[in-house]
């Protein structure tokens, strides 16, 4: 690489500058919104020792709350009062041949409003830490940790070219693994934070291949070049095996989805998220349930005029979202660990943002993306209140008739398990109606299917959400008699956030779905092809949010909802015994859903142990038999054994030296007369 | 009458006495050192019979040298032989190996 001098990064400023609509003026304040948790992130990481533990969280929390502000700024400036977008770079960071890297800003409503999400559910969960990580001994590195996730995550979402798209992807996956493993003494903690990172380095590697394959052929990685390149590309076909010819654009963007399915734990590669609640519960609620597993979708909805020029892409995400939205639903009607629970409906409702995504739905994928935050994040929080009350107890079947001692944590959680069901005018509600309505309006192959899955995936949904709320909350208390004596509300700290969290849960939807469904929410940041206008439908029938809701109450999604909280109540309040029935006589069933479809088995038995079974087989051969065997311990031998024949000619005998020496002057002396 | 050649086998013989005696004796270190001097003995006969020959004198002032050094060198060899034998308490050639590799 090539360092850049002064003279050739001012060149690219100005060569970009031309292109540039909003000016400069406001790039002090997007630089500070990154830039203020990571100054945060560094204090309480490096100096954690001098500030203490109340320095960290002021600084952390400074820093955090800084860049929420100015994030509501940029929301407001590029959202409401739709300013013109921002596309620049900030600093070229090297110039190879014709292709400069550098770092840069994309601001369009897309990212002011992922920025807004980010910042805003950061900052609250960095509260809720005061009060849950109270008693760690790890208490500055946690809130270094997140601070410096957050600076992570905003550089991707408020980048402008796929390598600072990739250094975001990669810091906050790098971020996640030091947050999963965080109780470094707990082995399960080690080898779930490992299997998150192998996992996510699988789809890493497509996403990778993806970029390369971008930088090859369009020859740049700025988003705008490759964006207005992309339609004259639409009939190139490379070879990759054989003579097969594939579509370029297809080709790159399921390589893209290959990065996006890892990051945003689409079946195959989701085995990670379910293991990755190891990590303490705030870190749940913010990378794991509401911020960097919805970067691949993110990152889907920003690349949206590539996939739009790939049906097979298009579909293939389709399918794979439809898949993971309703089997991993499925999943979550067997756990009992409360935070797993939560994890599997997270799962299935990256699926549905997935669907979304392949139904041409951005902008409802952004939309389910943001009210998903709110209420997962919400979930997570609550649940994690519900843990500190169980004294770090997360097991449901220990739970129980805590309603009545904890009001706020109850009435949040309840909150938050409406706007999950998608009960009307609950946030919830607009996002996933849109995506469930966007799947039966397209047309690309495999949609029926995905409608299926959707439609019953909420049943699904509402049957997890309340057997986890009635288990919990209601019935008899299960918990031991000590436990039960020091149930008591969590202190202001940890229920702060829950209801700062509780209401945007309940009523962003409402405020915004006109917007964002019915007009024009993401400008020009969000690609559809004519063809593909799934939301259309929704615009003719409803002419307001109101209209919306209200017609829920007499269709399909609302009743099956509904089915599924009635059937949660009969199973887990009314006949308590049931379930155990039903798990017993649907044997085979039960024991798939057990066994989590028998991925991580499969995974363990063929890659696991297969890449133990060739480490193993390389090292008795190439290492101990070839290396060590005839490389190291071979040379060696062969010195002792040349050593061993040369030193019997060493008798120690004099007339033996003697007789040498005489033969060799003899011999030199011939040689001098007659030689 | 006695010419150079003479003298030259005279030397030649003591010569090869003397190696025979390094070579053959496996007993006894004294007899070494003996061959040793007879070997310088041998050496001294030849730069004599030259130097009267060819009548030049620098080869007689060389044995003188020689002569010289020998005697230290018997007398160095003797004092080393007694501490070898306070030491080992032999002198014997054949158990003298501590150099064996």
């Amino acid at each position: 690489m090539v360092a850049v001098g002064p003279a050739a990064a001012q060149e690219i400023l100005t060569r970009s500058e031309k292109g540039d609509v909003g000016g400069r003026g406001h790039i002090n304040v997007y630089l500070t919104v990154v830039l203020a948790p990571l100054i945060g992130s560094v204090l309480a990481g490096l100096f954690g020792k001098f500030i203490g533990r109340n320095g960290a969280h002021i600084v952390t929390i400074t820093g955090v709350a800084i860049a929420t502000a100015l994030s509501g700024w940029v929301f407001f400036e590029q959202v409401v009062r739709g300013g013109p977008n921002f596309d620049g770079p900030v600093y070229a960071w090297a110039v190879v041949h014709d292709v400069t890297f550098q770092v840069g800003f994309l601001i369009d409503e897309l990212s002011a409003t992922m920025m807004l999400v980010v910042t805003f559910i950061s900052l609250m969960v960095h509260i809720y830490t005061i009060g849950y990580m109270a008693d760690d001994p790890g208490y500055q590195r946690f809130f270094s940790y997140i601070s410096l996730f957050t600076f992570s995550m905003l550089m991707l979402v408020m980048s402008n070219n796929f390598l600072q798209l990739f250094f975001g992807w990669e810091a906050v996956g790098m971020v996640s693994y030091l947050l999963i493993g965080f109780w470094y003494t707990r082995e399960s903690a080690i080898h779930a934070g490992l299997k998150a990172f192998l996992v996510n380095r699988v789809g890493d590697f497509g996403f990778l291949l993806g970029i390369g394959a971008v930088l090859m052929y369009f020859e740049t990685l700025d988003y705008a070049t490759v964006f207005a390149a992309a339609p004259a590309m639409e009939g190139v076909t490379v070879q990759i095996v054989g003579s097969q010819e594939w579509s370029l654009l297809s080709l790159i963007c399921i390589l893209l989805f290959v990065g996006a399915m890892g990051k945003s734990a689409q079946v195959p590669l989701h085995v990670w998220l379910p293991d990755s609640m190891e990590g303490p519960t705030p870190i749940s609620a913010l990378i794991h349930a509401a911020t960097m597993v919805t970067a691949g979708i993110f990152m889907v909805a920003r690349m949206s005029p590539l996939f739009e020029l790939s049906e097979a892409a298009l579909s293939v995400v389709l399918v794979i979202g439809a898949i993971t939205a309703f089997f991993m639903g499925l999943l979550g009607l067997v756990q009992h660990d409360i935070k797993r629970v939560i994890a599997y409906s997270t799962l299935s409702q990256l699926g549905y943002m997935t669907v979304a995504l392949g139904a041409s739905a951005y902008s409802a994928a952004i939309f389910h993306l943001g009210t998903h935050a709110f209420f997962k994040a919400l979930l997570f929080l609550a649940a994690g209140s519900v843990i500190i009350a169980m004294h770090h107890e997360q097991d449901m079947r220990k739970m129980g008739g805590m309603w009545k001692r904890m009001p706020i944590t109850w009435l949040t959680f309840l909150a938050g398990s409406l706007a999950l069901i998608g009960f009307p005018f609950s946030s919830g509600f607009y996002s996933k109606d849109a995506i469930i309505e966007a799947v039966h309006a397209s047309g690309l192959p495999g949609a029926s299917f995905a409608y299926a899955c959707v439609l019953s995936g909420v049943f699904i949904t509402a049957l997890y959400t309340f057997r986890m709320y009635f288990l919990v909350f209601h019935g008899k208390g299960r918990m031991d008699e000590h436990t039960r004596e020091h149930l008591r509300e969590s202190p202001p700290v940890v229920w702060v956030p829950l209801v700062l969290l509780a209401i945007p849960s309940l009523v962003v939807g409402y405020l915004i779905a006109d917007w964002v469904l019915l007009g024009n929410f993401f400008g020009e940041a969000i690609a559809v092809k004519d063809g593909h206008v799934v939301l259309e439908g929704l615009r003719e029938e409803f002419h307001s949010a109101y209209d919306f809701a209200l017609h829920a109450f007499q269709s399909m999604p609302f009743l099956l909802a509904m089915a599924g909280v009635a059937v949660a109540f009969v199973l887990y309040m009314a006949a308590p015994g049931l379930p155990g029935r039903i798990a017993e006589t649907s044997g085979l069933v039960y024991r798939a859903l057990v066994q989590k479809y028998g991925f991580d088995h499969f995974y363990n038995k063929i890659f696991v142990g297969g890449a133990r079974e060739v480490g193993g087989t390389l090292w008795q051969i190439g290492d101990v038999r070839l290396i060590d065997g005839y490389g190291v311990n071979g040379s060696a031998r062969a010195v002792g054994w040349v050593a061993g024949v040369v030193r019997q000619v060493q008798s120690g005998m004099l007339y033996h030296y003697a007789f040498a020496m005489i033969i060799g002057l003899m011999l030199l002396l011939s040689y001098a007369l007659f030689g | 009458m006695l010419t150079l050649s003479h003298f030259l086998f005279l030397g030649t013989i003591l010569f090869c006495i003397s190696m025979a005696g390094i070579f053959l004796n496996r007993k006894n270190v004294l007899i070494l050192l003996m061959c040793i001097e007879l070997m310088l003995l041998a050496v001294n006969m030849n730069f004599i019979a030259f130097s009267h020959y060819m009548g030049d004198v620098t080869g007689q002032v060389f044995v003188f040298f020689i002569l010289t050094v020998a005697a230290a060198e018997a007398a160095i060899g003797l004092a080393i032989l007694v501490v070898l034998f306070r030491n080992r308490e032999t002198i014997n050639v054949a158990e003298l190996d501590s150099m064996h590799g």
